[in-house]
C-alpha cells in the first residue's frame, strides 16, 4: 500500500483473520498473495473477505492459485438452467480431480455464473445495490462482477440448486436472465441522453424496444450462434458497437451542426490560435473546418462525416445538429471464426421520432435475424454471413435498397456479370426520382 | 415440478428508476460537459442545472463487503446513485460541487482510485480467466491488477495525448475486444489431443467445421474414431477447444501473450480501427506478468512522448509510420507482423512512400 488506511476496517485491504467463520481452512496461496499489494483495488482480497464466510470461495481460491501454479484452467461447462428457460446460466464444473478421482476443491466443485441484464446505462440506486448483493449473498458466493464483457451483470459461484432460487428471488424483483449460447444476448446502450449532450438518440428506448422484442430468441437458445444489439447516442460510439454489435444502432443528425460563434472566439482566446488550428481545424478528416480571420468558425456541413472530433474538443461551442436519428450497421464481431469484422452500413439515416419509426426499427432487426436464422451456418456469426454471400445478397434478402454510404469504394474488379445492369440503373433512377 | 415457479420474461429494465433525479429531469436536455479535474465530469444542462460524475476504479469483481463500503459511501457523500461505466468504472453523480472533493476523499480513503476520465489510462476492459471461463489461457483479472498496480498514475492523471483504452484477453477469440493496446493469448503449438474422449465428448463435424483453415479431420486412433490435426496448417487458434475439450490447447509454456495497438472504437477523426500485432511470444507469467507489463510500459512511454495532442495510439503510428514505431519501442520486427489472413495485401505498402 502506498499509504496507511485512515481507517484499516473500512477500506479493500480490511482481511479480518481474527472473524473467520468458514469452517475450513485458507489453502496456501503464496502466487495470488502476490497481488494484495499495490495500489489497485485487490480482487484477491476480495475473494478472501469472501472466503471468511464462505467454504465456497475457500476452494475457490485454491483452485485459482492452483491455476496460476500450473497455468492451466479447470472448469468445464454443462447444462444448467432455471425453469422455463434455455439459457442465461454459464455452467462450471470442476475438472480438478485429485488420485482418488474426487474433486480436489469439492467446495467449489460447482461453481456456476447467471447472467442478468442490467438497465440501459447501468444504473443503480444503493438500495439496489445492496438488495442484489445480499440476495446472491443468500444463494451464492457473494461474489458479483459489474459488467461482464457482453454487458450483463454477473452473478458469479453457486451450485446448480440454488441458481432457481436466487433467479426466483431476483425476478420477482425485476431482473431477468440475459443470454447465453447462441441467441439473442443481452444488449448495451450508452449513458446517452440521461447525462450526455452528444448524445443524438433515445439509447434506452431503442436498447429496451430490440432486445425485450427478442426474449424468447434470448431465452431459449436457437439460433446459429450469438447475436448482440448495441446503441452509442453518438460517433463516439462507446459501446463499442460497430466492432463489437452484429446491429449496432448509433445515433447521429443530418441538418447542420450547431456553432455558438461567441464560444468559438472565447475557446480560441483562451486556448490560442496554434491550439484550436493543430487540434480542430487540421484534425477534421474532412478538412471541413476553417478558422475565420475573426476567430469565428467555418463549417462545410455537406462534407462532415459527424466523427464528433471537433465536438469532442469544443464541447461548448459546438453540438450536434437538430435533425436527429440513427445509422445502422451490421454485422461486426471478434475474431472467431474468419476474423474480426466490423459492422457494415445498411441503414444511413433512420429518423426515430414516431411509434412507426421505432417499429420499422424493430421490423428491421426481425428481417435481419430472420434472414440469418435462415441462412446461417452453425457457429456463423451474422457478418461471417454477409462475407460468405456478400452484402447485396445479403441486403436482397432483408429487403433493403442499395446506398453509396454502404461502400468506400465501388468494386476494383471487373469480374462480375454485369447484364442486367439497365435494369438496376433504372431501379437507381425512379428511387432518385421518388425522392 | 409442483412448486416450479415459472419466469417473468420481463428482459431489459427501465433504467428511470435507478436514475440520479437530475438525470430524469434534463433526460435529452443536456448542454454541454467540461472536466474541472481528473475523474470528475461536470455536465450542465439546458435548464441551468448541473451535475457532477466523481469516477472511481474498482476491481470489477465486487462482494457484499465492497458494495456496502461504496454505497456507504455513495449514501453518506453522494446522493445514493451510482452508475458502471462500460468499463467497470464507478460514476457516482451528485448535484453539488461541494460533494465532489469530500465524495473523492472518501473513496480514497477507501482505497479506491478516482481518475479514468479524458485522456488517462482508464481501467482495462477484461475477461473471467482461470476464475471461471472454460477455455482461458491465462487469467484476466490478475492481469489487470498486476497492470493497473503499475499503471495508477496515469489513471488518476490526465497526462495521455488522449485517452488510452487497453484490452485483455485470455484466449483467442479476443472477448477484451479492440484497444489502443491489447494483450491476448497467443498459443503456439497445435492442440494435444486426448483420443481416449474425442468420440464420446465431441461432435466429430462441427469441431471440423470450426477450424478456420480445414486442418482438422476424421480419422480412427487406435480403433477409436476420433480427430487429427493437419499440423503443417495449422495455426494454433484454439477455434477447436470450446466445442471439443479433448482437443487441449492451452499449455503452461506454448500459450504465450502478444500484444496488439492501434485498436479504436470511435469514429473521432479517423474510421474505427483494428488493432495491430506488435509484440508476440511473451511469457505467459503468473501473478504479475512481468514481461508483458514492461511492454506496455514502453509503448505508453513511447506514445506520451511522441504522440500529438488528441491522437488515438492508432493516430499516433499512422502518422509516424510502423518503422518509426519499432524504432521507438525497439521491438523486434518479424515476418510474424507481416499478414497473410484474408485481405492481407489491403495492409501492404504498394507505393514509394517511405520515411528516412
Amino acid at each position: 500500500m502506498a499509504q496507511k488506511p485512515k481507517d484499516p476496517t473500512r477500506h479493500s485491504t480490511y482481511l479480518p483473520l481474527d472473524k473467520k467463520k468458514s469452517s475450513k481452512a485458507f489453502h496456501s496461496t503464496p502466487m495470488l498473495d502476490q497481488l494484495e499489494s499495490g495500489p489497485w483495488p485487490s480482487f484477491v482480497t476480495g475473494l478472501k473477505r469472501l472466503a471468511l464466510d464462505n467454504n465456497m470461495m475457500v476452494d475457490l481460491l485454491g483452485q485459482l492459485e492452483h491455476s496460476y501454479k500450473t497455468r492451466l484452467g479447470y472448469w468445464k461447462g454443462g447444462t444448467v438452467s432455471v425453469f422455463g428457460y434455455g439459457g442465461g446460466i454459464i455452467p462450471r464444473f470442476t475438472e480438478l480431480m485429485g488420485k482418488d478421482g474426487k474433486p480436489m476443491f469439492p467446495e467449489a466443485k460447482e461453481f456456476h455464473t447467471l447472467r442478468v441484464q442490467p438497465a440501459p446505462g447501468n444504473h443503480y440506486t444503493t438500495d439496489m445495490l445492496r438488495k442484489l448483493s445480499n440476495s446472491w449473498n443468500k444463494y451464492g458466493s457473494g461474489l458479483i462482477a459489474f459488467h461482464g464483457q457482453t454487458g450483463n451483470i454477473m452473478f458469479i459461484g453457486t451450485t446448480s440448486e440454488k441458481t432457481q432460487h436466487f433467479f426466483d428471488e431476483i425476478n420477482e424483483y425485476g431482473w431477468d436472465l440475459g443470454g447465453a449460447g447462441p441467441c439473442v444476448r443481452t444488449g448495451m446502450s450508452c449513458v446517452g441522453a440521461a447525462r450526455c449532450e452528444q448524445s443524438c438518440a433515445n439509447e434506452q428506448k431503442i436498447h429496451r424496444l430490440l432486445v425485450n422484442d427478442f426474449l424468447d430468441d434470448m431465452h431459449r437458445p436457437a439460433l446459429p450462434y450469438k447475436f448482440k444489439f448495441k446503441v452509442s447516442g453518438c460517433p463516439n460510439d462507446c459501446m463499442n458497437s460497430i466492432q463489437r454489435a452484429d446491429m449496432a444502432v448509433i445515433g447521429t443528425w443530418r441538418d447542420d451542426m450547431k456553432v455558438d460563434q461567441k464560444e468559438v472566439k472565447a475557446f480560441v482566446k483562451g486556448k490560442g490560435r496554434k491550439y484550436v488550428i493543430d487540434n480542430v481545424i487540421s484534425r477534421c478528416p474532412t478538412k471541413a473546418l476553417s478558422l475565420n480571420d475573426d476567430d469565428t468558425l467555418a463549417v462545410d456541413n455537406r462534407n462532415c462525416v459527424r466523427c464528433m472530433h471537433c465536438i469532442n474538443v469544443m464541447t461548448k461551442a459546438l453540438s450536434p445538429g437538430d435533425d436527429k436519428g440513427v445509422t445502422v450497421l451490421i454485422g461486426g464481431k471478434r475474431t472467431l471464426k474468419i476474423g474480426d469484422t466490423f459492422g457494415t452500413v445498411v441503414i444511413p439515416f433512420k429518423k426515430l421520432e414516431t411509434d412507426e419509426d421505432y417499429d420499422s426499427l424493430k421490423q428491421l432487426a426481425h428481417d435481419i435475424i430472420d434472414f440469418w436464422a435462415e441462412n446461417g451456418l452453425e457457429h456463423e456469426r451474422c457478418g461471417e454471413m454477409i462475407e460468405r454471400i456478400g452484402l447485396v445478397n445479403f441486403l436482397e434478402g432483408v429487403g433493403l435498397e442499395v446506398d453509396p454510404n454502404m461502400i468506400n469504394h465501388p468494386r476494383i474488379s471487373s469480374y462480375v456479370r454485369m447484364d442486367e445492369w439497365d435494369q438496376e440503373a433504372e431501379k437507381w433512377n425512379q428511387r432518385k426520382a421518388a425522392g | 415440478m409442483a412448486d416450479m415457479r415459472p419466469p417473468i420474461e420481463s428482459g431489459v429494465p427501465d433504467p428511470f428508476q435507478y436514475m440520479h433525479p437530475l438525470m430524469i429531469k434534463n433526460f435529452g436536455n443536456w448542454a454541454y460537459h467540461d472536466r474541472p479535474r481528473p475523474g470528475v465530469l461536470h455536465h450542465v444542462a439546458k435548464s441551468g442545472d448541473e451535475i457532477w460524475t466523481v469516477r472511481a476504479g474498482t476491481q470489477r469483481q465486487l462482494g457484499p463487503y465492497e458494495i456496502n463500503l461504496l454505497c456507504d459511501i455513495i449514501d453518506k457523500v453522494g446522493e445514493g446513485y451510482v452508475r458502471f461505466t462500460i468499463r467497470s468504472n464507478m460514476e457516482i453523480m451528485v448535484s453539488k460541487k461541494e460533494k465532489v472533493e469530500p465524495l473523492i476523499q472518501a473513496l480514497n480513503d477507501a482505497g479506491y482510485p478516482v481518475g479514468g476520465t479524458g485522456n488517462s489510462v482508464t481501467m482495462i476492459s477484461h475477461t473471467q480467466g482461470w476464475l471461471h471461463c472454460d477455455i482461458p489461457g491465462t487469467d484476466a483479472s490478475g492481469v489487470v491488477k498486476a497492470m493497473m498496480d503499475d499503471l495508477h498514475e496515469e489513471f488518476v492523471k490526465e497526462d495521455m495525448p488522449n485517452r488510452v483504452h487497453i484490452t485483455t484477453s485470455c484466449c483467442q477469440i479476443n472477448c477484451g475486444g479492440q484497444g489502443d493496446i491489447a494483450i491476448n493469448v497467443q498459443h503456439t503449438k497445435p492442440p494435444k489431443i486426448n483420443h481416449d474422449l474425442v468420440a464420446n465428448v465431441c461432435e466429430r463435424p462441427s469441431v471440423v467445421a470450426r477450424c478456420p483453415v480445414a486442418a482438422i479431420r476424421p480419422a480412427m486412433v487406435n480403433g477409436k474414431p476420433s480427430l487429427e490435426v493437419d499440423e503443417k496448417k495449422c495455426i494454433c487458434c484454439g477455434a477447436c477447444f470450446p466445442p471439443c475439450p479433448p482437443m487441449q490447447i492451452n499449455d503452461p509454456d506454448h500459450s504465450k501473450l502478444a500484444i496488439w495497438v492501434g485498436g479504436k472504437n470511435s469514429n473521432a477523426r479517423s474510421k474505427p480501427m483494428f488493432h495491430k500485432l506488435v509484440a508476440a511470444g511473451v511469457p505467459n507469467n503468473p501473478p504479475r506478468w512481468p514481461e508483458a507489463n514492461a511492454i506496455v510500459k514502453t509503448i505508453l512511454r513511447a506514445y506520451k512522448q511522441d504522440a500529438k495532442d488528441w491522437e488515438r495510439v492508432g493516430d499516433w503510428v499512422e502518422r509516424i509510420g510502423w518503422p518509426r514505431f519499432f524504432e521507438l519501442t525497439q521491438l523486434p520486427f518479424t515476418k510474424f507482423h507481416i499478414d497473410n489472413w484474408r485481405g492481407s495485401r489491403n495492409s501492404l505498402n504498394a507505393s514509394a512512400h517511405i520515411r528516412f
